[in-house]
């Protein structure tokens, strides 16, 4: 070539919207409003930091990024930090490298943040994979010059059950501190004191009660936050870390699984810029300890004559289990497979329906369901993908608005992902609810500025209202969704007849976007899968015989072979069931106290003729069941999920999975026994299979069209009663995690000054709610919460509203003091 | 003569302009106040538009009171205007009155003296900037002053100066006293403000700086309280007449504030410029004639002078280029009894207790820096001390986040660079000592 | 075949150490103690509505917390976290940053003694020991039962702008300039005594209590607090000198000069 280098580079012009410069001799372009050190870092130059963090607001605290800066030929006269300054046309940057300023200024920063640092790496969590510890050894001094007294405090500083705090370790760059207050926005931990004294600290009256407070010890560059449950428990280099997708809701995080000789130790989120960035909440961080419960099922176990359930081998399990499902073939088997499935598993139980149970009684739905919404989902959530909303899309949206879907409470990375949306581009978030709970406050539109929040957001309604309400929503929040918004609804719409159709109509009305979040993580895929009574999988219905005609070719059955009619859900089934119209069940993750009628669905589960349970754990359902056949846990298999964006969020084992069976391979193995073929023995056949049916033909499904109900009005000593689960309450993968439980957020009785006036309650003394099946007894608080209404937390701290109360959200309910 | 019809006649040794009313009776309340001529060039102002007298305090070269000197009007001049975009924001005035650098002692006598200056300052301010808001930050240890300011907007407000549709304007002002809480920090303008926003008082990232980005994020003017105070002056005299006191580049009258080991110690408003000597000399000599050691131009965080530095004027560009800075004309005179690494010591605490703690380099150097002083001072001192001090100082100035961590180097290194040979002295006559936790029961030195 | 290594049923929990639960306080909000009565309540709005925005209102509203207790308690804490929808940690970080928010109840008077470098020089640092010999106490620490008449918080305070005054103390903020030993001594025994020395410049002595309420922005009597010295011979020193000596500021024009026109538009 005869054209010089130098020649090219000046030939190339500098991108649209970029500018051009100068890092330690290597020019690069670079887009505006970047910070030099993000710059820095796509050169690959280093440059150490430790306030710095890029989902971070900057803060130029720590000063460890300083980096000599020339602008316009002329050096400024002092390093700067480059984790503040933005790239400029033109800018000469020496990062250490280059120049013996920044190198100095580097190592001094240094040197001032080692002096009151302990030297107890040894025994501190953080050593070995301590950004404090990396960075003294690239950039520090290989001497201290400190003879001096050392700051010290007493420690560790439980902040929380979970997160323990050595004060003295801590460099004071304000990660946790920023991150509370701007991702989370939850600022119970702050920075206390001043100067030298200055600590970080939480109030007297008040720990720190946050769902996400385990991200704060995980961005932690020293060993000053730690984790409760971790502590004292293992060296970064003992560890072995796989990747995971976290299995407590439908946000679908990615995770990282530490594990040490067989054990899960800690779970870390996973970075995936596009659906949880770099957080998790702290009941994906802290919740794995349920694969060493004592309650774990490791064997096979068929109840005896004597009542009495034995442990036993595989194949005496499975024939036993074959033998009882042939033998009731004939009088009915329904298949219940819960949502916790992973795709592959909700696969295996569908078809587990049709071609071994020959039934399209199948269902995943292991809460209150209607048929209106097995419409709704047909019509606007099955086989959608990120394509059509995801966080992204999510995230721009001008307006969202809530339904039935309380998102900190039910899938807190969707809600991270509105309280950014609401802090950096002023995103309205409406909700539709009863009252201004904390993600309400902290979605408003002003969130973040100095003033309290306007609490303009919420759109109030009575339980059993919302679709009323949603139908003559406020012209406001219609305006603001007309053009790009985004309606977001969790399935507790299922609890309020016309809701589903309500938020289609409104969609219809609005050209909003709509998103289903479920609040488990199986749910989505399930509903893909074809683990439900209409649809087969890729959301073909079963109705539609060409479906079935692809579907039999596929799986390679007689024409003819699948059932035609549509099947019972979940609550027919059991209803069903407790009349001897079904005469077996087959059922996997499901725990009837989750159901709209808890007592109903016991007896069903209790009165079938055969009982077959696919479990981790003993329950509700292992205790009536026939046969047991235990099934292997996420960290001990593979297998992925689908999260409410419809992203499929797969994962491998991160321990030994041998011995351990997922429900796939188990109903694969029953079906053999039973004569049928599912080809599920492994998740990735099910997953190949699944994926080699695609989707089915896009006949467009009827949206729901169920008229509102006119909502209870509650007569004198009665209120209706308004409910969902809190986060981290009684689940059951949430057991033995005393650290985790320690956070939870106290349960309450919730009524308005008024209501409580009328009905006699006092703020802060007990209140009792009860039905004429039970009652349940909290203290009261008092809140925003429309007139003659009581809200309860769902399964919190002794207050099962389900299984206690037999009632639900829009029911009506006595209250006493 | 006629150089006289081309240079004026070189002003009076004192030029009292801000403190011309502090003799009057009763100087603080309206009536006085109006009686002299107060609340005029309120009024001229209020006639003029508001661009006009952003220029004209830019034409008088009118520079910062508060230590930085940054020219006033270019301050006022970089709000943004307009109907629409950032110019539509509400803009604010707020008034930094928490003087507390040591030796500063300007603002508390004038908010004492003459508050109804600083209110009718900030009138004028305000309007020129189109700000209808203004709060007046007043350090919380002066409390009377706090109440002067206070009575002094009560009287403005019934007299019309203040409230809505000022004197037929149509201008609506509203000021606010706010009290501070004890935080030296809070002097820097961005502290400040968060100060005033409700909370740590810890600085801000700049930018976005205050004129885009200030109090409540809206464009703001941060001025001090001797700045504010000489508008209606300005106003008054004219820019010419401003500019015939001082020096080019730093024009006006300026308070000096006298401490020490001088005869009669005081505030001294006298033309930007003056020397030491002659002030020494207003001032009555060196108290019991014991001679002169060393001296700040202006507060403890502008590097200290000494006897050589007698005539150095004392203006802007004088301080600076005789290695030291104007700051805030604390001149605070110290004689040949007085310890430099005591004084240095002393000063050095001040900043540690003061240092916000936000950044490294200010809150760990301070805390290394006074143990080492605490250490020396008390006879433990080492060789290598003097020169690791250097070098902490070396690794704090111009690595903190602001200015404070700047100012805790200045008695340190300008002490050392000046009377290096006392330390070393200081060290010498002292035994050595092998384990310095010995030393643990010093006040201080365990934090 | 399966190895105990990969069972984690099997392994049972992991070994060591012994399991810790830590506990951290969690108690949820009571209703804030009824010290903060209706008048608190309606000067607490009073200050709120001075402000554009209302988190402005905190450190007034802290000071109006010590000005009912005397310092800043939990409850104080609590209620200015409820009065401006804070949490209970943003109010405690900003309590504990500000030197004059103090942590343990205070006695009838605060003496402030500055110990900064000119003052300190000039005697300040003498003061604070002899004061603190006498008193029995040292910084921010009270002598005699806190809040009861005669007792005294004393502490050593930075640079309190009044360094031509030097050396000099503040009780509850008010000045007493020019001391010595025995003049600070003198007046330390008169606080103790439960008398209300003038101070040198300032309002009539009263308590911390009510100052703090005047540094909470409410003046009950401000057309009399306002009055007072404020103007000591060092203050006019400058300014006396001039008039002594005829020395004036150069005469401005008699009537205001035409102001500059106004700049030109940029485009």
């Amino acid at each position: 070539m005869t054209i010089a280098p130098e020649e090219k580079k000046e030939a190339r012009p500098v991108p649209e919207g970029h500018v051009r410069l100068t890092i330690d001799g290597l020019e690069v372009d670079a887009p505006k409003g970047e910070l030099l050190i993000r710059t820095c870092e796509r050169l690959g130059i280093i440059v150490p930091r430790f306030c710095d963090h890029p989902l971070l607001d900057p803060a130029g605290a720590c000063r460890q990024c300083l980096v000599e800066v020339e602008m316009g030929g002329r050096p400024m006269p002092k390093p700067q930090a480059s984790c503040t300054m933005t790239v400029a046309d033109g800018m000469v940057v020496k990062t250490q490298h280059s120049s013996p300023v920044a190198a100095k200024a580097q190592e001094g920063v240094m040197e001032l943040l080692l002096i009151n640092h302990p030297l107890d790496c040894p025994i501190c969590d953080k050593g070995g994979e301590c950004p404090l510890q990396n960075q003294a050894m690239s950039t520090g001094r290989t001497d201290s010059r400190f003879v001096d007294t050392k700051r010290t405090f007493p420690k560790p500083l439980p902040i929380s059950t979970q997160v323990l705090l050595d004060r003295e370790r801590c460099v004071l760059c304000q990660r946790c501190t920023r991150f509370s207050e701007e991702i989370g926005g939850d600022p119970f931990i702050d920075l206390l004191e001043r100067g030298a004294h200055q600590q970080i600290g939480v109030a007297e009256d008040k720990p720190f009660q946050s769902y996400f407070s385990g991200n704060t010890i995980q961005i932690c560059p020293v060993g000053a936050l730690t984790s409760a449950a971790y502590r004292f428990r293992s060296r970064p280099f003992d560890l072995v870390s796989t990747d995971g997708v976290c299995e407590h809701c439908a946000s679908g995080c990615a995770q990282r699984v530490d594990t040490r000789r067989g054990t899960v130790l800690r779970r870390l989120a996973g970075n995936d810029p596009a659906v949880n960035e770099e957080w998790n909440c702290d009941k994906g961080r802290f919740a794995f300890r349920y694969l060493g419960s004592p309650e774990r099922i490791t064997r096979p176990m068929v109840r005896g004559a004597d009542g009495v359930l034995v442990e036993t081998s595989w194949t005496e399990a499975l024939t036993a289990a074959a033998e009882g499902l042939t033998a009731a073939r004939e009088g009915g088997i329904g298949v219940l497979a819960g949502g916790r499935l992973t795709v592959e598993d909700a696969y295996a139980y569908g078809k587990f329906a049709r071609v071994a149970a020959h039934t399209n009684d199948v269902d995943f739905r292991a809460r209150p369901h209607s048929a209106e919404e097995l419409e709704f989902l047909a019509a606007h959530v099955v086989g959608q993908g990120p394509e059509v909303l995801d966080y992204a899309r999510l995230e721009a949206a001008p307006a969202v608005l809530c339904v039935a879907f309380e998102p900190e409470e039910e899938s807190p990375i969707v809600f991270l992902r509105l309280r950014k949306a609401a802090r950096k581009h002023g995103q309205q978030v409406f909700h539709l609810g009863q009252w201004t709970t904390p993600a309400v406050a902290r979605t408003s539109r002003d969130t973040g500025a100095a003033s309290p929040a306007a609490k303009d957001n919420l759109v109030r309604s009575v339980p059993g209202a919302e679709a009323a309400v949603l139908a003559e929503l406020p012209e406001h929040v219609v305006a603001a969704l007309t053009g790009g918004g985004v309606i977001l609804v969790g399935e507790r719409a299922a609890e309020v007849p016309g809701l589903y159709s309500a938020v289609s109509a409104l969609a219809a009305r609005t050209g909003a976007v709509v998103g289903w979040v479920p609040r488990r993580a199986g749910e989505r895929g399930a509903l893909d899968a074809g683990a439900v009574p209409t649809l087969l999988p890729g959301g073909r219905p079963v109705t539609d015989a060409a479906a079935r005609a692809e579907i039999e070719a596929a799986w390679g059955l007689a024409a003819g072979t699948l059932p035609t009619a549509p099947g019972r859900d979940t609550d027919e089934i059991l209803a069903a069931a407790a009349i001897g119209e079904l005469a077996a069940l087959v059922v996997g993750g499901l725990d009837p106290h989750d159901l709209a009628d808890p007592a109903a669905a016991l007896a069903g589960l209790r009165e079938v003729g055969f009982l077959v349970s696919l479990e981790m754990h003993t329950s509700a359902v292992t205790e009536l069941a026939d046969v047991v056949l235990p099934v292997a846990p996420d960290a001990q298999r593979s297998g992925s999920y689908l999260n409410w964006e419809g992203r499929r969020r797969e994962f491998t084992p991160a321990l030994d999975a041998s011995g351990v069976l997922p429900d796939c391979r188990v109903l694969d193995t029953l079906a053999v026994e039973m004569d049928a073929d599912l080809f599920t023995q492994t998740p990735a056949a099910a997953a190949g299979e699944l994926g080699r049916l695609g989707l089915g033909a896009r006949t467009a499904a009827a949206a729901p069209s169920v008229p509102p109900v006119e909502p209870l009005r509650p007569a004198f000593g009665q209120a209706v009663l308004a409910t969902w689960r809190q986060l981290v309450d009684d689940a059951a993968l949430a057991v033995d995690e005393p650290a985790l439980a320690g956070t939870a957020r106290p349960a309450f009785a919730r009524v308005n000054a008024a209501t409580a006036e009328r009905l006699g309650l006092v703020e802060g003394q007990p209140a009792t709610v009860r039905t004429d099946r039970g009652a349940v007894t909290l203290p009261v608080a008092l809140a925003d919460l429309p007139d003659g209404v009581v809200w309860l937390p769902g399964n919190s701290d002794g207050s099962r509203v389900r299984s206690v109360l037999g009632a639900g959200h829009g029911d009506l309910v006595g209250v006493t003091a | 003569m006629t150089a006289a019809q081309t240079n004026p006649p070189a002003p009076d040794p004192l030029t009292p302009v801000l403190t011309r009313r502090w003799l009057s009776p009763r100087s603080w309340s309206i009536d006085t106040y109006e009686q002299l001529e107060g609340y005029q060039a309120l009024r001229s102002a209020l006639a003029a538009h508001p661009d006009q007298l952003i220029q004209l305090v830019k034409d008088s070269g009118l520079r910062g009171r508060g230590g930085a000197g940054f020219p006033t009007g270019m301050k006022w001049s970089f709000i943004p205007q307009g109907p629409t975009g950032p110019g539509a924001k509400p803009k604010y005035l707020v008034v930094n009155a928490d003087e507390g650098e040591p030796g500063t002692c300007k603002d508390i006598p004038t908010m004492m003296a003459d508050p109804h200056s600083l209110v009718e300052g900030c009138i004028i301010t305000c309007y020129a900037i189109r700000s209808n808001f203004c709060a007046i930050y007043v350090r919380g240890e002066a409390l009377h002053c706090i109440r002067r300011v206070r009575r002094a907007v009560e009287e403005a407000y019934a007299k019309g100066y203040l409230g809505k549709d000022i004197l037929g304007s149509g201008f609506d002002l509203d000021i606010v006293v706010h009290a501070g809480a004890g935080a030296y920090i809070c002097g820097e303008e961005t502290a400040l403000l968060d100060s005033l926003e409700g909370r740590r008082g810890q600085p801000r990232l700049k930018p976005p700086f205050p004129a885009t980005s200030g109090l409540y994020a809206s464009p703001t003017v941060v001025n001090n309280v001797e700045t504010i105070a000489s508008v209606p002056a300005i106003v008054q005299g004219g820019s010419d007449w401003f500019r015939s006191m001082g020096s080019e580049k730093s024009p006006g009258p300026k308070i000096y504030s006298v401490s020490g080991h001088v005869e009669r110690p005081g505030q001294y408003e006298a033309p930007l410029g003056i020397t030491l000597r002659q002030l020494l000399d207003l001032a009555g000599g060196m108290k019991d004639g014991i001679p002169l050691k060393f001296w700040t131009p202006g507060g403890s965080s502008t590097p200290l002078f000494t006897a050589e530095h007698l005539d150095v004027p004392l203006d802007f560009e004088g301080a600076a280029a005789a290695g030291s800075m104007l700051g805030t004309t604390a001149v605070q005179v110290f004689n040949e009894t007085v310890s430099v690494p005591w004084a240095v010591m002393k000063w050095t605490e001040f900043y540690k207790h003061e240092s916000c703690g936000k950044c490294t380099p200010c809150r760990e150097g301070t805390y290394w820096l006074v143990q080492i002083l605490e250490r020396m001072v008390h006879g433990e001192g080492t060789e290598a001390d003097v020169e690791t001090m250097l070098d902490i100082c070396d690794n704090i100035l111009g690595r903190s986040f602001c200015a404070l961590g700047d100012g805790a180097t200045s008695p340190i290194t300008s002490g050392i660079k000046y009377f290096r040979q006392e330390f070393l002295d200081l060290i010498a006559a002292q035994p050595a000592v092998a384990r310095p936790e010995q030393l643990a029961e010093l006040t201080g030195a365990t934090a | 075949m399966t190895t105990p290594e990969g069972t984690p049923e099997a392994n049972g929990r992991p070994a060591a150490p012994e399991e810790v639960v830590w506990e951290a306080v969690a108690q949820e909000p009571s209703p804030v103690s009824p010290v903060f009565d209706e008048v608190t309540r309606q000067r607490t709005k009073e200050i709120i509505a001075r402000y554009p925005q209302s988190r402005s209102a905190l450190l007034p509203l802290l000071h109006l917390v010590q000005s009912v207790e005397g310092f800043v308690s939990q409850d104080g804490i609590r209620y200015c976290a409820e009065a401006l929808e804070l949490t209970t940690a943003e109010v405690s970080a900003v309590a504990t940053f500000y030197t004059m928010y103090k942590r343990s109840p205070c006695g009838e008077h605060l003496v402030s003694v500055c110990t900064n470098t000119l003052c300190a020089v000039l005697g300040g640092d003498a003061i604070y020991k002899r004061l603190s010999e006498k008193l029995g106490v040292g910084h921010e620490e009270t002598a005699g039962e806190p809040g009861t008449p005669g007792s005294i918080t004393l502490e050593h305070a930075e640079c309190l702008a009044a360094c031509d005054l030097g050396p000099v103390l503040q009780v509850n903020y008010e000045y007493f300039d020019n001391l010595t030993l025995e003049s600070a001594e003198a007046l330390v025994d008169a606080l103790q005594r439960g008398e209300r020395p003038a101070p040198t410049r300032g309002a009539p002595l009263t308590d911390l209590k009510t100052v703090e309420l005047e540094l909470a922005g409410i003046f009950p009597d401000l057309e009399r607090s306002v009055e007072g010295p404020s103007t000591a011979p060092e203050t006019v020193r400058g300014a006396q000198l001039a008039a002594d000596r005829g020395w004036v500021a150069p005469p401005m024009p008699d009537a205001p000069p035409a102001l500059p026109d106004l700049p030109e538009k940029k485009s």
